[in-house]
């Protein structure tokens, strides 16, 4: 059956979506993502969708999804390289995607994430 | 009804040049065009004009035969609409060919008074018709230059620049309608991609009014630049209209405000962790100019 990967980087998972996304794979994304995340103890999810020409309201559901769900799990999720049309579609479809962060690009988001795990590890020195 | 045909075909050198000295009476416009191509007009027309007579009749203006005709009269009126003709000048040139038509049908049938009626009646009603097409075509080319200008109104009216690596500014002059939006917020997040900018500011001083409707656009805009990875400031809110949006109770909470461009674009240099300074020698030396440096940090 056709799969997007999920690829492991250290603490990230990096998923990139290269297809057109259907109900069918999406489903099996989210089912991927939550599992790769337990079983490796990612801290963070990045979700590359420059490759994405067409997105409708389930795809857009998704991704907020998957954001909220890898959130619960502990990793936070930045979508990155949306294509212009994707989010004026995304927007005229009334999804802002709040609670998903965002990057221009897929070094934007790995900055962000590895910032985030940077300055994590110092409240945490500093509160102990 | 070919007789017409034969009336204008036989006299075609004197109705073309009674008909150039009818119209260097009123509507020549010998500023606009030269006489020879005007004569080159009218000779072609006639030659159309019998065409048609001769092929559909004077009455089926719509017929085949008048293919001809209709081309060419459109395509000397949209020339003309272009060139500054007024729609009068445009109408009268067919119609100042009646009275150089009308007299040489009278010479020709000044026997049969009813017979000289049916034709003047019928040969009336043609160039009616073919006025009518002339307008017509008048009409469409100013229809179609309007809306080109619109266009390109549209299109100049939202330049996206780019102040500094990865700062863009789109400064929105001008109402915000929903097609403006549309265009704004296309040319905007087409930059936001080809010069992978983080910060992107809309200054808003040469939006006279913003209502709801225009907020609404403003925020979509900047949520579909966030949806992509950038954030956007916006800057140029007078006091005019600072007072406009909380009356209206606009919720631009989750949104940055500045009231000047300047001060967005140092929240963006901020932001992107680089500083404007004096940089010493040259203040020293020349206290007024310019003093931009640049410090990455």
């Amino acid at each position: 059956m056709e799969r997007i990967p999920v690829l492991r980087m250290g603490s990230l998972l990096l998923i990139t979506i290269q297809v057109d996304m259907h109900d069918k794979l999406a489903l099996q994304l989210q089912d991927d993502v939550t599992e790769r995340i337990s079983e490796w103890g990612s801290t963070g999810v990045l979700i590359d969708i420059s490759s994405l020409e067409i997105v409708d309201s389930f795809i857009g559901r998704m991704l907020a999804n998957i954001a909220g769900m890898s959130r619960v799990l502990g990793a936070e999720t930045v979508v990155v390289g949306m294509q212009p049309a994707v989010a004026i579609t995304l927007v005229e479809l009334g999804m802002s995607l709040t609670g998903v962060r965002t990057a221009l690009s897929v070094e934007a988001g790995m900055e962000l994430l590895y910032g985030n795990a940077i300055t994590g590890s110092e409240d945490e020195r500093t509160e102990a | 009804m070919n007789d017409l045909a034969e009336i204008i075909s036989q006299n075609q050198d004197k109705l073309r040049s009674e008909w150039i000295r009818t119209m260097s009476s009123s509507v020549e416009r010998a500023d606009l065009i030269s006489k020879a191509e005007l004569d080159e007009q009218c000779g072609s027309i006639l030659k159309e004009i019998v065409d048609g007579v001769k092929t559909n009749g004077p009455e089926n203006i719509n017929g085949a035969g008048w293919n001809g005709t209709r081309e060419l009269l459109s395509s000397i009126s949209s020339s003309r609409a272009r060139q500054g003709f007024s729609p009068v000048d445009v109408a009268m040139f067919v119609l100042s060919l009646k009275q150089p038509l009308f007299v040489v049908i009278r010479e020709k049938m000044a026997k049969s008074p009813d017979a000289l009626f049916e034709m003047i009646w019928s040969s009336t009603k043609l160039l009616d018709n073919l006025a009518l097409i002339t307008t017509e075509a008048y009409t469409a080319t100013r229809e179609e230059l309007i809306m080109r200008q619109q266009q390109e109104l549209l299109e100049l009216s939202t330049p996206v620049v780019k102040l500094w690596d990865g700062i863009l500014a789109l400064p929105i002059i001008g109402t915000l309608d929903s097609a403006r939006t549309q265009v704004v917020m296309e040319s905007l997040l087409q930059a936001v991609v080809a010069t992978n900018s983080r910060y992107a500011i809309i200054d808003i001083t040469g939006v006279p009014t913003v209502d709801t409707l225009v907020a609404q656009h403003l925020l979509k805009t900047i949520t579909a630049a966030r949806l992509m990875g950038a954030e956007c400031i916006i800057s140029g809110v007078r006091p005019q209209i600072a007072q406009t949006i909380v009356h209206l109770g606009i919720n631009l909470e989750d949104v940055i405000t500045k009231a000047k461009l300047s001060d967005a674009f140092a929240l963006a240099l901020q932001r992107s962790g680089r500083a404007v300074v004096k940089t010493a020698a040259h203040a020293a030396a020349n206290p007024l100019s310019g003093l931009f440096g640049k410090r990455e940090e």
